[in-house]
């Protein structure tokens, strides 16, 4: 077999083996989620201390979500984790027609995702808590004392941690077009498919940190206030 | 160079001009500052420790190396040398006799700071506050000074620090001691000042454009002289200044004595433990009080509503430990950490047991 | 020496460097070892820049008044001599350049995995540099390298954002250098290069891309944060608005603390490399010093919080910092050993490689140990923030980590170019340096024991003997740093062409041509024995075989 793909156009030339080729990817890929794992981790310790710091500006804050929106997208979220799924499986048989479908089907839910949260942004900006300068809730029935610092610091936690997320699915869906396009042309066979194995890790990768933060924001006024400590 | 510095900034130092003379100072200089607190000498004696351990070292390895590069040089180009693939013995015993020292350093330098750390309860206690770029000190009589700082011989003093905008650092290189002031939080240090003299203060955490001007002196007097300085300068004691400010900002409308205002009464609170409305707990200590004045949402104490405002931007951090030394002043008694903890009864009986009351100023060494 | 013996290729065979002349052909190049010397070009420049603006600090400190220049200017000067220094040049020093060169030589590979992350990780670093040379001209910065809010956040009315864009976008060149080398160790070694078949070099690369990979995003995030902080006053760190200034320490030394072993591992590779090949020994304790260099970067992420002993952080928590600070300091203690002890019945060459071998080792040893000063608690609290720490790091960045990359750009320039640099010159510049840095550095361990803060533009009159000496010595370090500019330019063109292995040395890169093909070898190495096993070097072979002829005649 190595005999086989050492021809393969897909080989680059620095490399030995296609073997040789698609470890130096997937490890590739494996160091890369752990700097993204980092990456958040930052953003993950600001919340723990700021939590442990002000429960109650949590608890107000995470109230503002909207948890059938953010519920819609984890569930849409989960899927598209099977639908690429079951596009690498597809892929190692080489049946570019259901590879083709699951990655589209994939794209497309990942674009659901991005559209529910354009909506979430937008009523955020709408009701004036996006806590930059001149952060302030008009509403008669939260008076701004209600909009205290705690609650600003949550908010900005919500913002930095979701806006990296989509950021990171919004690359996601730039890399899903390109390998729909490749697909498309053929460029992957039974033989060399380790891209499409590659990006699916990227893609579990990004849904697994929605599944951290869906709870960790939307639902943790509801634990926070029942809790009783 | 012995005893103390005539004056920090003052003296003319020696310009491009005079550099051979001020070479020449080189064998006036000591290697160590002047010991002007408890610690001092035992910070000293670790650090010559640690450098007769660091000479011990370097110099032993420059010598293996100098032996071994003298008695091995390469004699022909073409000689290959006997191979060593290393030695376990040896390995071990690099590795466990300086796990064994580090250990004892990490020990001294843990009980030394342990010690620096723990203020005694039976203490001088002065707030200190930072701003870019002054240091401002006021005393429990009602002293304050601004980049000096007034201290009595075999004392010990507590320093509760705060910043108003950046980080600052309280460095008394004479006393060995050093802390951060942080904006939003109080820091403390402590220490014993063994001699009297005057001594540098340095800011020593960056925080702008002057920070090398962020300097100051500490003076250390004879307790007769810190008398007849302390009496030199009278000023409205902290706590009476809080309790006014109690009254000014309004605090008093809601904070009734009786308990049956708005807001919780803070008659015999300080040091105790209040509940909150999330169902925790929380010490009525310095930072808590502090914490409630500029943020009252973050912690609100059980059965009563977040309806208290910030006072954020209409205290000044000098007014918040005003207001601190006030409630603190009407706290348990027993509670008081501190040596100045006394009722708020009557201003008279305000004052502090110091015989500091009200004499004529005599020659106001105070602020500049 | 060897020269008429391996010129057995028939023609010239065109090598990386002939292949290819022109501007397109560098800018695009896929070549390891060209993105190597781009590296080498580029943080030459940065190099001299961060020392133009020690120059100027060691200027104004001479005397005690702050006369040379205003108390803004000076800020600027020290901070941007920071930020070039750590972020532009010590950071990509070895890694980027003898890094990128040597690992596939060493690993007998044709490139690292990943050529056109190499090449991109280049053009990343460079859009940083930009940025941060726009910073400089707009007004430089004046929070000091650490960037401490709320003085970056609010009050500083300098380049804060635009400098801390420029160190984010240079933080993913890298991460992606270090992902590159993990994934080519991993993955490219030749047939039968097992682990431990390593060069030290190799492991301490290794080592170093593991923190580069998992520290390097954290600070990314954190300087992120910042930025935003001070563009849309998010409250992160901001007291005032419910934030803390402290957790912005925390994150920034839970990087930039494993930083300083990205900077001092690497050399600390190059100097084993040095050692066995100047003594002819294998490293003494192959195993030790290898596993050293990951037990400094594994515990090298524990100890971050030995920065914040009087930042008001808890008294138990600076405790446990300090302990796990020593544990760092135990392999590096082994290190220093092992390699004395490689000297002992070596066959000792005198060369220049060697001498900045001893230079290092000397002065890390007086840096690692005053290291210990600084982590000892109590005696932290009067050392932070001193010159005393100045001095300790200087020891250490400078005596480590500038001494290993000056070595070993000595000991591999004949590699990388063919032509060996004057001998006599190295010598000299090797012994000069060494001893204008002492003389620059060692009075500020004293000065700072005297209690002269950091940072400072003006001080009390009763330290300017000290900063004399310091700047005396500054004039002198400066001299030997622009000796090797001079002379390794000057053996570009004018040096002797020394052959494939001017140093008998033992390691995979010295078994090709110099300068290396672009593919590295002709043919696919096999490799079937330790690291520094001296007898299979056909060099010393033939000059023995040599000398005996020599003594029967």
């Amino acid at each position: 077999m190595a005999e086989h793909a050492a021809h393969h156009p897909g080989l680059a030339h620095h490399f030995v083996s296609m073997e040789q080729q698609k470890e130096a990817g997937t490890v590739g890929m494996w160091l890369f989620l752990l700097t993204e794992v980092m990456f958040f981790g930052g953003l993950f310790l600001a919340y723990t201390i700021y939590r442990a710091k002000y429960p109650s500006g949590f608890t107000q804050g995470s109230h503002l979500l909207s948890v059938p929106l953010g519920g819609l997208n984890t569930v849409v979220l989960i899927v598209s984790s099977l639908t690429m799924a079951m596009a690498v499986y597809y892929s190692q048989f080489g049946d570019r027609k259901k590879l083709l479908g699951f990655l589209v089907v994939t794209l497309l839910l990942g674009s659901v995702f991005l559209v529910v949260k354009y909506f979430e942004y937008t009523e955020k900006f709408h009701h004036h808590l996006f806590p930059a300068v001149g952060f302030y809730n008009p509403s008669a029935d939260h008076p701004p004392t209600q909009f205290h610092q705690p609650v600003r610091v949550f908010l900005w936690i919500y913002f930095l941690m979701t806006g990296l997320h989509a950021l990171h699915m919004i690359i996601g869906i730039g890399l899903l077009l390109v390998l729909i396009y490749l697909t498309h042309k053929g460029k992957f066979t039974k033989y060399y498919n380790s891209p499409i194995e590659i990006f699916g890790l990227y893609w579990h990768f990004v849904d697994i940190v929605w599944i951290f933060l869906f709870p960790l924001l939307y639902l943790t006024g509801y634990h926070l206030s029942s809790g009783g400590h | 160079m012995t005893g103390a510095l005539a004056t920090a900034r003052g003296t003319d130092s020696p310009g491009f001009g005079q550099l051979p003379m001020s070479l020449s100072l080189l064998f006036q200089y000591e290697f160590i500052p002047e010991q002007a607190s408890k610690f001092a000498m035992e910070v000293d004696l670790f650090y010559l420790a640690l450098w007769l351990m660091t000479i011990v070292f370097s110099i032993g390895i420059a010598i293996a190396a100098g032996i071994f590069m003298f008695k091995y040089r390469r004699k022909s180009a073409g000689e290959i040398p006997e191979q060593i693939e290393g030695a376990m013995t040896l390995e071990l015993t690099w590795t466990i006799i300086p796990l064994l020292i580090s250990l004892g350093i990490f020990g001294w330098g843990a009980k030394l700071y342990y010690q620096m750390y723990t203020p005694p309860k039976e203490s001088l206690e002065i707030f200190v506050t930072g701003k870019q770029w002054m240091w401002r000190a006021q005393h429990p009589d009602g002293q304050r000074e601004i980049n000096t700082l007034h201290v009595p011989v075999g004392r010990r003093v507590k320093l509760t620090m705060t910043s108003e905008d950046v980080l600052h650092a309280y460095f008394i290189p004479a006393f060995r001691t050093k802390a951060d002031v942080v904006p939003g939080r109080y820091t403390t240090t402590w220490f014993e000042a063994t001699k009297p003299g005057t001594y540098h203060i340095f800011c020593a955490e960056y925080c702008g454009t002057q920070h090398s001007g962020m300097i100051g002196t500490v003076t250390v007097q004879d307790p007769a002289d810190y008398q007849a300085w302390l009496s030199g300068t009278s000023k409205e004691s902290p706590v009476l200044a809080g309790q006014r400010i109690f009254g000014n900002l309004g605090c008093v409308t809601c904070h009734l004595e009786s308990g049956t205002g708005r807001g919780p009464k803070l008659n015999e609170l300080y040091n105790q433990t209040a509940k909150l409305n999330n169902g925790t707990t929380v010490t009525v200590d310095d930072a808590y009080i502090r914490e409630s004045i500029l943020n009252p949402m973050a912690k609100v104490v059980e059965k009563y509503e977040p309806v208290m405002p910030s006072f954020q931007g209409q205290v000044s951090e000098e007014q918040i430990q005003q207001l601190i030394a006030y409630i603190k002043s009407i706290g348990p008694k027993d509670a008081a950490a501190s040596a100045q903890a006394k009722p708020a009864a009557s201003p008279a009986a305000a004052k502090p047991a110091t015989p500091a009351a009200a004499k004529p100023a005599a020659a106001p060494a105070k602020s500049e | 020496m060897a020269s008429e013996v391996l010129v057995q290729t028939e023609e010239p065979r065109v090598n990386y460097l002939t292949n290819g002349h022109t501007v397109k052909s560098w800018l695009l190049t896929l070549d390891h070892k060209r993105i190597g010397l781009l590296y080498l070009f580029s943080i030459s420049i940065f190099f001299a820049i961060g020392g133009i603006y020690a120059s100027l600090i060691r200027l104004e400190l001479i005397t005690p008044q702050g006369d040379l220049m205003t108390a803004e200017t000076y800020n600027r000067v020290f901070t941007m001599h920071g930020v070039m220094m750590i972020f532009f040049f010590l950071i990509p020093s070895i890694p980027a350049t003898l890094g990128n060169f040597l690992l596939p030589l060493m690993l007998g590979a044709k490139d690292v995995a990943f050529p056109k992350l190499n090449l991109l990780s280049w053009y990343v670093f460079m859009l940083g540099a930009i940025l941060m040379l726009i910073t400089m001209m707009t007004g430089g910065v004046d929070t000091g390298w650490t960037f401490y809010p709320p003085y970056s956040s609010i009050y500083s009315n300098t380049q804060v954002t635009l400098a801390g864009v420029s160190i984010f976008i240079t933080g993913f060149s890298s991460i992606l250098t270090g992902l590159n080398f993990m994934v080519t160790i991993h993955t490219m070694r030749a047939p039968g290069l097992t682990w431990f078949r390593l060069p030290l070099f190799v492991w301490a690369h290794y080592a170093t891309s593991l923190i580069q990979v998992l520290g390097t995003p954290v600070v990314a995030i954190t300087v992120l944060a910042l930025a935003f902080e001070r563009t849309l006053q998010i409250g992160i760190f901001d007291p005032k608005l419910g934030g803390d200034p402290v957790l912005f320490q925390h994150m920034f030394w839970f990087y930039s603390h494993p930083a300083v072993y990205i900077m001092i591992i690497p050399s600390m590779g190059v100097i084993s490399e040095l050692i066995a090949a100047m003594t002819r020994k294998r490293v003494f304790g192959y195993h030790f010093v290898a596993f050293s260099s990951l037990a400094i970067a594994v515990f090298g992420f524990l100890v971050w919080g030995h920065h914040m002993f009087t930042s008001s952080q808890s008294m138990y928590a600076g405790m446990v910092f300090s302990l796990i600070t020593y544990a760092v300091a135990i392999p590096s203690a082994i290190k220093t050993f092992n390699w004395t002890a490689t000297i002992y019945k070596g066959s000792v060459s005198y060369d220049t490689p060697m001498i900045y071998a001893l230079a290092f080792i000397g002065l890390f040893t007086i840096g690692g140990m005053t290291g210990l000063f600084l982590a000892a608690l109590g005696l932290d609290v009067h050392l932070h923030d001193t010159y005393f720490v100045v001095a300790h790091f200087h020891y250490v960045m400078v005596g480590g980590a500038i001494i290993g990359y000056l070595g070993g750009l000595h000991f591999w320039w004949p590699k990388m170019t063919g032509r060996m640099y004057p001998e006599i010159w190295g010598r000299i510049s090797a012994v000069i340096i060494f001893l204008g840095f002492n003389l620059t550095f060692f009075p500020q361990f004293i000065v700072g024991y005297l209690g002269m803060p950091r940072r400072y533009h003006a001080y009390v009159p009763e330290f300017q003997v000290w900063h004399i000496l310091s700047s005396a010595g500054a004039s002198i370090l400066a001299l030997g740093f622009l000796m090797p500019v001079a002379y390794l330019l000057w053996s570009l063109k004018y040096g002797e062409k020394v052959g494939d292995n001017p140093w008998m040395a033992a390691g995979l890169e010295w078994e090709t041509s110099s300068p290396p093909p672009t593919e590295n070898f002709t043919y696919q190495p096999i490799i079937d024995h330790d690291a520094y096993e001296f007898e299979h070097v056909k060099e010393i072979k033939e000059a023995a075989a040599k000398e005996a002829a020599l003594r029967t005649a």
